[in-house]
């Protein structure tokens, strides 16, 4: 399966409190109503400004082996190096909001609208990941339609420049897919352009597979931990059951 | 003359930029010196900013709207500096190291070492390490800030410092990294003088670094 998918804007609009702890706002703390109307404000530019698009494209273990090892510049020990190869199936992908919604930010700082700017400089990173989420939900819904993997299968991804995947990783995945065909180039020093895009791989095969411990030498250096989130997501476990944060 | 100067700090620190334009205008008809609103009402309102910003009482948006509104009281105020120009803190040499695009954290410390009363001389993005030296030098900066938001692009802060010290500058010159996937660690490893984890503790570390230099 090789696809590309046009969404909507509305179709990749984040839920308020996905992007506030962005900006330092803890979420259910009362907010000031200037606070409030520069959020409706960065939302309706969002939607305004924003183009997204994505694609997908299936690729077996013995390819993404090839790719994942990239430059040869991974960590020795990732956990994507034993999640990948116990998968039912991989695609790799990329997604962008296109260049407006970054044109647009710039502009906001530079007409000193800071708080705009960087309100809806939060609201786009959180929906680039909203559009990773809807194909996510695209190729996860068609493995199953076609009888390839079962509802109680899961999907997971991971990019370049997290968790020991080094950033040149980017360079055999751009030589595979192709993303240039949905507006985004990559420079030398591995950027994306428009800045507001995401790259990796979709690893779909049993739930389990997933877990693993966050005692990586390079997790000491990781400042976010989101994996533990991701993979208590996909478990079904709530914080509040496990408030310990193992998995 | 003090309620003026506290009533523009208010305005400041609620964001509304309009008022604090306002009032400058008139505390400067009152004869209040320059001088006096811009360090008793403008960097003095940023300071209460700064502190319930870490105190976590109020949030970033609320910073960034204290920025605006201590620009809007710069601008009154700047014709009248014109002469000897703004009087600073300091002067900092800013910006996002080659290879890099992204801005948005550098431009958050940028708009917050203006609130508090510096000098700041934004480079933009994707810097040459000789263009960080040179601009610095040129300028007689105190300090040179370089934000990288990823780790192919973050050697290039260690290529500054390393400039810095073969043209023998780090006594005069000093240096501060940061983004996500800078640590303290990194920042000893290289040899830069400080690591800012977030734009206010970037603040409080140049604040520190200029009292070296």
């Amino acid at each position: 399966m090789k696809k590309t998918i046009r969404m909507k804007a509305d179709d990749v609009k984040p839920e308020r409190n996905c992007f506030l702890n962005g900006l330092g706002i803890v979420p259910g703390r009362k907010r000031s109503e200037r606070t409030e109307a520069i959020l409706d404000r960065a939302m309706q530019l969002f939607l305004a400004s924003c183009h997204p698009i994505g694609m997908i494209s299936e690729v077996s273990i013995p390819e993404f082996e090839v790719l994942y090892h990239g430059e040869g510049l991974n960590e020795e020990e990732t956990p994507l190096d034993l999640i990948f190869r116990k998968a039912d199936t991989l695609a790799i992908f990329a997604a962008t909001l296109g260049s407006e919604v970054s044109e647009r930010i710039d502009e906001l700082f530079k007409s000193f609208e800071f708080a705009l700017g960087s309100m809806l400089d939060s609201v786009a990173s959180e929906g680039t990941e909203r559009a990773v989420d809807r194909l996510e939900e695209e190729f996860f819904d068609w493995l199953v339609r076609k009888g390839r993997v079962g509802h109680s299968a899961g999907i997971l991804r991971y990019s370049p420049g997290y968790c020991g995947w080094h950033m040149s990783g980017q360079r055999k995945l751009f030589e595979f897919l192709h993303p240039e065909e949905i507006g985004i180039t990559l420079l030398e020093s591995f950027i994306m352009v428009p800045l507001k895009s995401i790259t990796g791989v979709m690893v779909v095969g049993r739930k389990e597979i997933h877990q693993f411990e966050d005692s990586y030498p390079f997790c000491k250096e990781c400042r976010t931990h989101s994996c533990r989130d991701r993979i208590r997501k996909l478990m079904g476990v709530s914080a509040v059951q496990n408030p310990e944060g193992g998995i | 003359m003090m309620d003026i100067l506290a009533d523009i700090s208010q305005h400041l620190a609620q964001g509304d930029h309009e008022r604090v334009s306002q009032l400058t205008k008139k505390a400067l008809e009152q004869h209040t010196s320059p001088e006096e609103i811009l360090n008793k009402a403008l960097i003095e309102g940023m300071n209460v900013v700064g502190t319930r910003y870490r105190n976590h009482e109020i949030f970033l948006p609320d910073v960034l709207l204290a920025a605006k509104a201590m620009y809007a009281g710069m601008d009154v105020l700047r014709p009248l500096f014109l002469k000897g120009g703004i009087p600073t803190s300091g002067k900092v040499v800013l910006g996002t190291v080659q290879g890099d695009l992204h801005d948005i954290g550098k431009n958050l410390v940028g708009i917050m070492l203006k609130g508090a009363g510096f000098e700041v001389i934004d480079l933009g993005s994707n810097v040459a390490p000789e263009k960080f030296i040179g601009v610095a030098k040129q300028e007689d900066a105190g300090v040179i800030g370089m934000s990288a938001l990823l780790t192919t692009t973050m050697p290039v802060m260690g290529r500054v410092v390393e400039l810095l010290k073969r043209e023998g500058l780090t006594h005069r010159i000093k240096t501060i990294i940061g983004g996500a996937p800078v640590s303290e660690k990194f920042a000893a490893e290289i040899g830069a003088d400080a690591y800012g984890y977030d734009s206010a503790h970037a603040i409080e570390c140049i604040k520190e670094l200029m009292n070296e230099v």
